[in-house]
């Protein structure tokens, strides 16, 4: 009886044979819309006589870089002009994360303090950088910088060594010494050091119950091990002064305006944001949580390690990856004050080739990548922080 | 017994002692709890005091309100006249000037829309019918050709009524979208699943600029020979498709938030997948993500800015073509800090907004 009820069902009445029908009708439409285009783009590019392929990479780009970690000139291929934009973008995102996680972390606890006018003051802060498009807070601080700042020969010099000027910010700089290739291995020695000093505690601990004071530890190696090095080198000091050389200044590290509108831009606006993250992080932390921490005898340090931070860390990790991310995003509107990011870069190079369509992927699958990776990354991280449940 | 009494009694009579009430006592707990405290508060006012008398100077005391350019450069102060004196072009932009009247009446249809969709009270149909009239009633207006009014080449519209058809329009049309693009990331169909996470994840992981580069430099390859579209349009097919893709996350949320109770008791009452969403799961969805939909809403707003890269004039643009005129180079701050007033208010007021729709909203006691 039954068998014979299955039978008759007609297949339009079936639910999964219809599921399957609806999804090859899907996938037709979608296919005939991306063959339409795809034709179309062909025969258009055709008429046009535009060549596609990515044969253009390796022509000689023919344009100057104002900035760039590596050596680059003009004469060098467009994959090469291409590489130096995405190191651009990596360079300022990755200060601009650092910088706007400090401040967004140090607003954002200014936000939950029990002084009344610091409170106050970080939610204006707050409420005004989170309302303001973050393109039009770039082209105010490019503005400021390039039309009301004097030009290099009347530079403002707030303090020795640092120089304010509409060409940019130079600033003294330690001269170069051989004791900084040593002092940087010393560091990264020192790095891996406490980390082994924290693996050993940890387990010291859940052995025999002593405490060990990883912190101090770990700070004294990671400050005294770099600077016992520059003793033993007999404490080099030289210092790289920037001095007016025609119409710039020469010497000690300097960087352009474009660089500092967008990075104070970037991480003005951004560090808004993680403010939010943070407060809503530490506040969904019970306060029973602080006063039975407190019940149990910990010391405040141990409260905040052991109690607050890694409750409200699992709250504000994913909140902050997206942040991250959108700054990373909004670097690239580096493109509208002429900061030679990877769109900015890609930009000039369609201009000069024509080659749109592969200028444009290029630039998504880049930033795809960089998504993607930091996404990946902070998945890792959070899947350590996350609560492990039953 | 009675000592207790009295004591009460005399407790309740006995008065605070008076660094504990009135101003002193406030600024006592707020201000100077503490030695940290206290330090911070005389550093912050150190602060203050050298910063806003300057700021205040600069704004209001050394600053010229109705001159000409070379009059500005003379003072020491802000130079608003190039507010005043640009402010129909920095509004509108080149819509033809005696006809300006009509995206200020747009303008006002909008805000009167606005201003009635954001009491919960007139929440029905009548208000989306309001809805499609005023948009209609928008777009002939701005466009013309209709009831005498003389027709305007879109290329010639421009400014704040720009900037907001942008943003309308676009999140109207992006939220039909979006909360198709959920259903399908929700849907029990692996194939129509795998297709929407692509697009969502796609999508959110460029940044918008290369969709508008993409609109403005590929769309026109993709149209057969002939056909044109015109580079607003262009620009706002970009942010419907980009928006679309956050509303979907933000939607899904609301769906992952609904108890796996609700779709079995529509599936007991014999309710298709059609009728389940349409009468029990999307409603109770979309109320829970109001306010998450409203911070999309204001970054909708605050990215409609990014058109200005791609040449289009909008708010910010004509700000700058302002400045690129000789007579008002150089006063970039005044003008910049006029546009962040005006997108501060926009997004000020959506946001206090949500955060008041939050308050009612919510069913938790506090």
């Amino acid at each position: 009886m039954a068998d014979t009820t299955t039978e008759k069902i007609p297949f339009w009445l079936d639910p999964k044979k219809r599921a399957i029908l609806f999804q090859i009708g899907v996938f037709c439409l979608v296919a005939l819309l991306a063959y339409y285009l795809v034709s179309n783009t062909l025969t258009n590019l055709k008429r046009q006589h535009i060549a596609t392929g990515w044969g253009f990479l390796h022509k000689e780009s023919a344009f100057e870089i104002g900035e760039s970690m590596i050596p680059y000139s003009s004469a060098n291929t467009y994959a090469r002009a291409l590489l130096v934009g995405a190191l651009n973008t990596v360079k300022v995102s990755f200060i601009g994360i650092v910088l706007s996680v400090f401040f967004g972390t140090l607003i954002g606890v200014a936000r939950l303090s029990s002084n009344w006018l610091v409170s106050k003051l970080a939610g204006i802060f707050i409420e005004v950088m989170q309302d303001i498009p973050v393109l039009l807070q770039l082209f105010f601080w490019y503005a400021i910088f390039y039309e009301t700042f004097p030009s290099p020969r009347q530079a403002l010099h707030p303090m020795a060594g640092l120089y304010l000027c509409n060409r940019g910010v130079a600033m003294a700089f330690l001269s170069p010494h051989p004791a900084h290739k040593y002092m940087l291995l010393a560091f990264l020695a020192a790095l891996v050091l406490s980390y082994a000093v924290y693996r050993w505690a940890r387990q010291r601990q859940a052995r025999k119950g002593l405490p060990f004071p990883v912190f101090w530890t770990s700070l004294a190696l990671i400050i005294g091990l770099p600077l016992a090095v520059w003793l033993a080198f007999g404490a080099p000091m030289q210092m790289d002064v920037p001095k007016l050389v025609g119409f710039n200044f020469k010497g000690g590290i300097s960087f352009s305006p474009e660089f500092i509108a967008l990075l104070l831009g970037l991480v003005l606006y951004t560090s808004a944001f993680v403010a939010e993250v943070v407060r809503a992080g530490i506040q969904s932390v019970g306060k029973g949580q602080t006063e039975a921490a407190k019940a149990i005898g910990l010391k405040q340090g141990q409260i905040l390690n052991l109690v607050i931070l890694p409750q409200a860390l699992r709250v504000i990790i994913p909140p902050l990856t997206s942040q991250m991310l959108n700054l990373t995003k909004n670097s690239s509107l580096a493109v509208a004050i002429g900061f030679p990011d990877f769109v900015s870069v890609a930009n000039t190079t369609i201009n000069q080739t024509g080659q749109s369509i592969e200028g444009v992927a290029l630039i998504m699958a880049v930033y795809l990548i960089f998504s993607l990776s930091t996404s990946v990354f902070m998945n890792w991280y959070n899947k350590r922080a996350a609560l492990v449940e039953r | 017994m009675a000592g207790d009494a009295t004591s009460i009694a005399a407790a309740d009579t006995l008065k605070p002692p008076s660094t504990r009430k009135g101003v002193v006592g406030w600024v006592r707990a707020n201000l100077f709890n503490g030695v940290f405290n206290s330090i911070l508060t005389l550093v912050t006012l150190w602060m203050l005091y050298k910063l806003v008398p300057p700021l205040v100077r600069w704004a209001f005391i050394d600053s010229a309100w109705h001159t000409g350019g070379a009059a500005c450069h003379k003072v020491s102060g802000a130079c608003w006249s190039v507010v005043t004196q640009n402010f129909r072009f920095i509004i509108f932009g080149f819509f033809p000037y005696d006809m300006q009247w009509r995206p200020l009446v747009a303008m006002l249809i909008l805000f009167a829309l606005l201003f009635f969709s954001q009491n919960r009270k007139y929440w029905n149909r009548f208000l989306l019918y309001a809805w499609i009239a005023g948009l209609f009633a928008m777009g002939l207006l701005m466009k013309g050709g209709l009831f005498g009014l003389a027709p305007v080449d879109s290329t010639q519209w421009g400014g704040l009524p720009l900037t907001l058809l942008l943003s309308v329009f676009g999140l109207t049309a992006a939220y039909p979208l979006g909360v198709i693009l959920a259903l399908g990331r929700q849907s029990q169909m692996s194939g129509l699943r795998t297709l929407c996470i692509l697009y969502i994840e796609l999508i959110r992981g460029v940044p918008l600029i290369s969709l508008l580069f993409m609109a403005s430099i590929i769309f026109p390859l993709f149209l057969p020979e002939g056909v044109t579209i015109n580079k607003i349009l262009r620009a706002q097919v970009a942010i419907i498709l980009f928006t679309a893709a956050y509303i979907a996350e933000v939607v899904r949320g609301g769906l992952q938030g609904m108890a796996r109770g609700q779709y079995e008791a529509a599936e007991s009452l014999g309710l298709n997948y059609y009728l389940t969403m349409r009468l029990i799961i999307l409603p109770q969805a979309l109320k829970i993500v109001i306010p998450p939909t409203v911070s999309i809403l204001i970054s909708a707003f605050k990215d409609t800015s990014l058109v200005a890269i791609i040449a289009l004039f909008d708010l910010l643009k004509t700000s700058q073509s302002v400045l690129s005129n000789p007579e008002w180079m150089g006063f970039s701050p005044e003008v910049y800090v006029f546009i962040a007033v005006i997108y501060f208010l926009g997004c000020f007021s959506m946001s206090n907004y949500s955060r008041k729709l939050e308050r009612e909203l919510s069913t938790e006691e506090y």
